[in-house]
């Protein structure tokens, strides 16, 4: 039987398997979602309030369950509209396949209307994008499309689908399998490279785990922990590899970088021996390169061999897949006669906890006085039992949600890491909170990154998703201020918003529920109060200290050993 | 140090705006950059020149082959190799003896005439990049009207071979 374009699109969903997709209707996707309103009890179609909206709840979507998150919109700004989402899936590795309008074939070139080339625009920040140009490629490509964004390194893949292919009709057939001679992801690791690690790792007297968002994008939590437990070795994890490892388990000392831990630093700086698991060595977490690691040897495994030796030498490289390459060295380590003898890193994690006892992340919430943004995430931490899924913005409430909210499971934490993309936060809440409708869901924010996708709260409303949006309100971009306090002599240009809105009644306008809270005695009743409404989405702005800075801190071009405490 | 890399990619639209964005987009230059069809015309042979320390180098190779439609790559420095490099190049024979200049160098040079015109030549010289510069040398009494070079084009010597 003959399909139209638009109805080969839809079953080539059905057959990835797609239940949801995250979109915005417009002139060149007409057929396709009119295709789509045929298919409606087996595709769901969230409609975002804005483009970039749509591919951040795709994102969230993505993130909380390690499925490629789909995403329609039409040409032109619609296309636009949606390249933040796209290169901030490119920079954190998510799984995105971006379906985008274009003109018909006739009028690409022709500055027609709603035509932008963004296959252009975007190359530079995905894996791969294609332009559908004949009826017979459509079923192909999107195969292909779905195959690349969630194979080898996970990334977003855009299609453009000109209209008139979506109005014409052609045979529909879906390719069972795919084969692209130019992309072959390694995904075992190299047995010799394998074993001279476990060689390292048992010469090894101050040694650390150092790793990242690569084992969540490949499902590899269990076996990270398996390989800790067994070498007994202290792990810290990157700002995007939180939930890697249980935050609440003796072993781990913390994130590393930027605003990681005193011990996680230090001990970065005094090691031996980096075990670097799916982690990139990215700025953020290295500090001053010529200072990184003095005294170590560099075991890095990454599914990416451009990843290693990009920004520091590496000495013994596995490329693969995280877990497999876990696996490897999990199994390669028991068949040794002797495994790791706790002796040989005893006076190392004497070291570790002498500097545990500087309590880096310590504050002192006066009851009286106004409420600390730290007092807020450890009492939601309590309140939700550490069972939440917490999506953040970007700013100083991003680094205290990933300082207290102590993750003990991946795919947990939900944020923007390598872009830092003010506005992420509320719509991967929604994409989270559809994937998994009865999980608590929480949006920690900020002020000044909740009004950057603030039109979401509609889309919250029209889908019932009863997100917790956790909104640490100082009256400043705070991160800037900070900054601005220790390097430009607080000047503070621009960082302070004079005008912000009653976001209680504006909550209400939206038809959710509103809070403002003020004293440091009503956070954790506040809280539980929120938590009790199950079905309603709550906005809840807690007025926090204006002056507050995240602590400690590795200030630009300072070494991991040189923080800045108090 | 200078690299000249042999990339094999699918011969698809954007494919060559792929492998030059790139380029830009991670501060790696670029001397020159030559591309065709291939026997196989799904593929096309790309040659390019750039200039890195090894470590750069290493990471441009790695980047490249990361891009979804280049196929296989190789960095003739790891190899001996051959470079070739194709010149056209214009040149006013108006002066007095200009026309017997052209042919007596162009003979030295091995290069060929192939447009005779009433004020000027055109030569066409194939050959390393250095002989192509002397061929310019030479010429340097006379005035040159045009040049275009043609990039550098590498293969391995001996069995050696880039194929898909």
């Amino acid at each position: 039987m003959e399909l139209t374009g638009a109805e080969i699109f839809v079953e080539c969903l059905k057959a990835e398997g797609v239940d949801t997709v995250f979109g915005y209707p417009g002139g060149a996707v007409l057929y396709i979602y009119d295709a789509l309103y045929k298919a409606q009890n087996e595709i769901n179609h969230i409609l975002a309030r804005h483009e970039q909206g749509a591919v951040h709840a795709a994102e969230g979507y993505a993130k909380s369950t390690n499925k490629p998150g789909v995403v329609l919109v039409t040409s032109g700004p619609g296309a636009t509209n949606a390249v933040t989402g796209i290169a901030d899936a490119y920079m954190d590795s998510v799984p995105l396949v971006v379906f985008t309008g274009q003109v018909p074939r006739a009028l690409i070139g022709n500055d027609a209307f709603q035509e932008v080339d963004i296959v252009g625009i975007t190359r530079p920040c995905v894996k791969h994008n294609f332009l559908v140009t004949r009826l017979e490629d459509l079923a192909p490509t999107i195969k292909k499309a779905f195959y690349i964004a969630s194979t080898g390194r996970p990334g977003p893949v855009l299609v453009d689908i000109p209209k008139d292919i979506t109005q014409m009709t052609g045979e529909f057939s879906y390719p069972s399998e795919i084969s692209i001679r130019s992309y072959n992801p390694t995904v075992k690791g190299n047995k010799r490279q394998v074993r001279r690690a476990i060689d390292l790792v048992l010469e090894a007297k101050r040694p650390m785990l150092y790793t990242g968002g690569g084992v969540i994008l490949a499902g590899a939590a269990k076996e990270l922990t398996e390989f800790t437990r067994l070498t007994g070795f202290p792990i810290t994890n990157t700002l995007m590899g939180l939930g890697g490892y249980p935050a609440t388990d003796p072993q781990f000392v913390g994130m590393l970088g930027m605003h990681g831990t005193f011990e996680a630093n230090h001990a970065m700086h005094d090691s031996d021996l980096i075990v670097a698991i799916g982690a990139r060595f990215d700025d953020r977490v290295t500090g001053n390169i010529e200072k990184f690691c003095p005294y170590a040897k560099i075991i890095h495994v990454d599914i990416d061999p451009a990843t290693i030796s990009k920004n520091v030498k590496v000495d013994v490289p596995i490329v693969g897949d995280v877990k497999n390459v876990l696996a490897d060295l999990i199994e390669e380590l028991r068949g040794r006669k002797q495994g790791v003898d706790p002796q040989q890193i005893t006076d190392w994690w004497k070291q570790i906890n002498e500097w545990r006892k500087t309590n880096c992340l310590s504050y002192n919430q006066q009851m009286d006085g106004p409420i600390l943004a730290q007092y807020v995430v450890d009492k939601l931490w309590e309140v939700t039992g550490g069972d939440a899924f917490v999506t953040s913005d970007v700013g100083q409430h991003q680094m205290w949600a990933a300082q207290f909210y102590k993750f003990d499971q991946p795919n947990r934490w939900i944020n923007s890491g390598g872009l830092g993309t003010m506005g992420f936060g509320l719509p991967a809440a929604m994409g989270v909170q559809i994937a998994h409708p009865d999980a608590t869901v929480a949006c920690i924010s900020g002020d000044g990154s909740i009004q950057m996708c603030i039109q979401e709260l509609a889309t919250c409303l029209q889908y019932r998703l009863p997100i917790k949006i956790i909104t640490l309100n100082n009256g400043y971009l705070g991160m800037v201020r900070q900054w601005q306090e220790f390097f430009y002599q607080k000047r503070y240009s621009m960082s302070y918003m004079e005008a912000l809105p009653d976001f209680v009644k504006l909550a209400e306008a939206y038809g959710h529920v509103g809070m403002r809270i003020e004293k440091p005695g009503d956070v954790e009743g506040a809280l539980r109060e929120a938590m009790a409404m199950k079905d309603r989405l709550v906005f809840m702005d807690f007025i926090t200290s204006a002056e507050n800075n995240v602590y400690p801190m590795v200030p630009a071009g300072a070494g991991h050993n040189e923080m800045i405490l108090v | 140090m200078r690299h000249v890399i042999s990339i094999l990619m699918e011969n698809e639209a954007g494919a060559l705006s792929r492998v030059a964005g790139l380029f830009s987009a991670r501060g790696y230059n670029i001397e020159s950059l030559t591309v065709a069809p291939t026997d196989d015309p799904t593929l096309s042979r790309l040659t390019l020149v750039t200039m890195g320390s090894d470590e750069i180098v290493e990471q441009i190779a790695k980047q490249l082959h990361k891009l979804i439609d280049v196929v296989k790559l190789m960095d003739l420095n790891d190899y001996p190799h051959i470079e070739r490099e194709m010149m056209l190049v214009k040149i006013d024979v108006q002066k007095q003896g200009a026309c017997d200049v052209v042919k007596r160098i162009s003979d030295i040079f091995r290069a060929r005439i192939i447009d005779v015109g009433e004020k000027s030549y055109t030569v066409e010289v194939t050959g390393s990049r250095g002989k192509l510069d002397g061929f310019l040398q030479a010429l340097h009494e006379l005035r040159v009207v045009e040049v275009v070079r043609s990039g550098s084009m590498g293969i391995a010597r001996g069995a050696i071979a880039l194929n898909a």
